[in-house]
């Protein structure tokens, strides 16, 4: 009886996984298929293994420009959404009454960030960037980008921090740290894995994000949005090359984030 | 009265400290000496803590002034503090090593690494934990943790040491240990120390002074044996250890007796044992290990004070016998008598006289009903 279930149970977790990975692992599958004749296009038919759009990863026009702009900015934009939803994770669990005035505000502002369709705040951005006359292109997607990356770097830092024993910062004070220091030494070494954790959504957010870059990207075209413009003539089979190594990027990342986070479990 | 370097006392200045219209401090005076061992004592929600954390620095007054020597520290924060903290959760730095926790007051200092490593292995000897310096906090036993947060602290050489009940997460007995050895380290480092407990035994055990607190304001201070002895009011008389008492009015007779008349006649005590400005309606008492239990009809003798009752229940302890005796109007007495021998032991419901010295009997001031929520009206 209960093998039975469990056969089943396994049967249904392995069906799932390839449910999940099929797409990557066709991309990964493909990006090494042949073209045989015309303009090189993306075809799922298997004319034989090459290695050739990894040696002219960076022949298409505006694709290897298209990939590095979607690295630097959600590199930019991690880091400007870590280090601003980390604070304000900070000041919500931190301040309440009188201190911090507006909290439930902020609080609902955050919630309705993550909760509100994507195209909404894509069109309400582009028309508040027209509407003050601030040209489209890096610092559009930029800010846009922070934007929509605060509240999740938020939510997951606040959680870490919801557990924290404020007597540890109070001690480090009593021992004579300024309030400088014991963020240094005591804070944010104990919330680093949601720190880190945060980061990495937020990078991955940036990175894969369509919609709100679509509508504030103007002439500079993030990777998403250049992939989708080619795929009206046929997408050339590097997109499937810069595929693999964003998939491999952040397979990395995961990794080493879910090493550091064992690291800090134990030292807690 | 002491003759004390007046810039090494610590000052507590009518002192008050309000949550919303939670009143956790009312109103409180407290001076502590340069050196002593000060025990603060009280029921739970008494103000404890938040006296405590005034001191450090975590809380700021709502009025009042905290003076250390002559200098006014009542917004000074914690960093800038000369006194540390042993949290009753320890608080050690999970991410440190002992050997880091220990050093973290000493680095903030801005003494290097290499240094502090000298003066850490000492504390560790001092507090009997040789060779653990690596180990995480999490590796250690909760008295193991307990000793790395005295550690840290003791370290600093603060003026002043705050102790917040830090042996309640520790077992019976290791806390017997604890209490010797923390007594131990006192006097050997001889720093001040203001230790918070609601365990009677634990504050006479080690203390020098100890104040007596309720609903935020001081019921009484002195040695263990004074506040034993001469309780002021019938709070610490009940709160610290065991008393009989009985409402009565107070006379003052003349002569070096004080005259309480109660339901059932009067009592005799010794002038010096009645607070000053104490009047009218009072309690009158005394300990259940001073009286007595004499057959009734016994005669009595003048030397003491007596009362009539009966035997409700009598229990044998082993070192002695504890008896409840009701008086005829129903209040009840708790005798307790050494096993010498050769004692008088009646059995429950038997008649019997209460008797005692009347140099042991005392006069408190009557505590008020104790309202459920504190003062919560302005
Ligand atoms: N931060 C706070 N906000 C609101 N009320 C508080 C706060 N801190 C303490 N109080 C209140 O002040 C009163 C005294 O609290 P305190 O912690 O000083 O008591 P305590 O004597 O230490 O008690 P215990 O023995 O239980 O630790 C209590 O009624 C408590 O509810
Ligand atoms: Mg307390």
């Amino acid at each position: 009886m209960s093998a039975k279930r469990g056969r089943w149970l396994g049967l249904y977790s392995w069906l799932l996984l390839a449910y999940l990975l099929v797409p990557i692992v066709g991309m990964i599958f493909f990006s090494f298929n042949d073209v045989l004749a015309g303009r090189p296009t993306v075809t799922f038919e298997w004319n034989g293994a090459t290695l050739r759009w990894y040696r002219e990863l960076t022949n298409v026009v505006g694709l290897p420009e298209a990939f590095w702009l979607s690295i630097r900015l959600a590199l930019a934009s991690m880091v400007a959404a870590t280090v601003i939803g980390t604070l304000l994770a900070l000041a919500l669990v931190r301040y309440e009454g009188k201190r911090f005035r507006g909290r439930t505000a902020i609080d609902q502002t955050l919630f309705m960030n993550i909760a509100a369709p994507e195209i909404v705040m894509g069109a309400s951005l582009l028309g508040l960037f027209a509407s003050y006359h601030v040209a489209r292109g890096f610092l559009t997607l930029l800010l846009s980008h922070t934007v929509f990356s605060i509240a999740y770097v938020t939510v997951t830092v606040r959680a870490r921090l919801q557990g924290f024993d404020r007597h540890l910062e109070e001690a480090a004070g009593d021992l004579g740290a300024t309030p400088l220091t014991t963020f240094r030494l005591v804070t944010l070494p104990m919330i680093m894995p949601g720190v880190l954790a945060g980061a990495m959504m937020a990078f991955a957010l940036s990175l894969d994000d369509f919609v709100v870059s679509n509508f504030v990207s103007g002439t500079t075209l993030p990777f998403p949005v250049w992939v989708y413009g080619a795929s009206r003539m046929g997408v050339p089979p590097q997109v499937f090359v810069f595929g693999t190594i964003i998939f491999l990027l952040g397979f990395a990342g995961a990794i080493a984030s879910l090493a550091m986070s064992r690291r800090a479990v134990k030292s807690v | 009265m002491t003759t004390e370097n007046r810039s090494s006392t610590i000052r507590l200045n009518r002192v008050t400290k309000s949550f919303g219209d939670v009143t956790a401090v009312d109103d409180l005076s407290l001076e502590i000496r340069e050196g002593e061992f000060l025990s603060l004592l009280g029921p739970s929600g008494c103000g404890k803590t938040t006296t405590l954390r005034m001191l450090g620095g975590f809380e700021e007054p709502t009025s009042g002034s905290i003076y250390f020597g002559d200098v006014d520290v009542t917004h000074v924060p914690p960093h800038r503090r000369d006194v540390n903290t042993v949290f009753q959760s320890y608080a050690l730095f999970p991410h440190m090593s002992v050997a880091d926790n220990i050093a973290f007051g000493l680095r903030r200092k801005g003494m290097s690494k290499w240094d502090a490593a000298g003066t850490v292995a000492d504390m560790l000897t001092l507090v009997d934990l040789e060779g653990r310096g690596d180990r995480k906090p999490t590796q250690l036993s909760g008295g193991q943790q307990q000793r790395v947060a005295l550690a840290r602290s003791l370290v600093n050489h603060p003026k002043l040491l705050l102790l917040d009940e830090p042996m309640s997460a520790l077992d019976a007995k290791l806390r017997k240990t604890m209490q010797i050895e923390l007594k131990r380290i006192q006097t050997q480092v001889g720093i001040t120390f203001l230790y918070v407990t609601h365990d009677q035994e634990e504050a006479m055990t080690m203390s020098d002074r100890i104040v007596v607190m309720n609903h935020g304001r001081i019921e009484g201070s002195g040695s263990p044996r004074e506040v034993y002895e001469h309780p002021a009011t019938e709070f610490v008389a009940t709160f610290l250890g065991a008393s009989n008492l009985l409402a009565g009015t107070l006379e003052t007779a003349t002569g070096e007796f004080d005259v309480t008349r109660h339901a059932y006649g009067s009592f005799r005590s010794p002038r010096h044992r009645t607070p000053a400005g104490l009047s009218g309606s009072v309690k009158v008492g005394v300990r259940p290990e001073k009286m007595a239990l004499q057959p009734a009809g016994s005669p009595v003798a003048d030397s003491d004070n007596s009362l009539a009752g009966t035997v409700i229940v009598s229990t044998f302890t082993g070192v002695g016998n504890q008896y409840l005796v009701a008086a005829p109007h129903g209040e009840q007495f708790v005798v307790y008598a050494q096993n010498s021998g050769q004692a008088f032991a009646p059995r429950s419901g038997e008649d019997v006289v209460m008797t005692w010295p009347v140099e042991h009997t005392f006069v408190v001031q009557p505590s008020k009903a104790v309202p459920a929520e504190g003062d919560s009206d302005d």
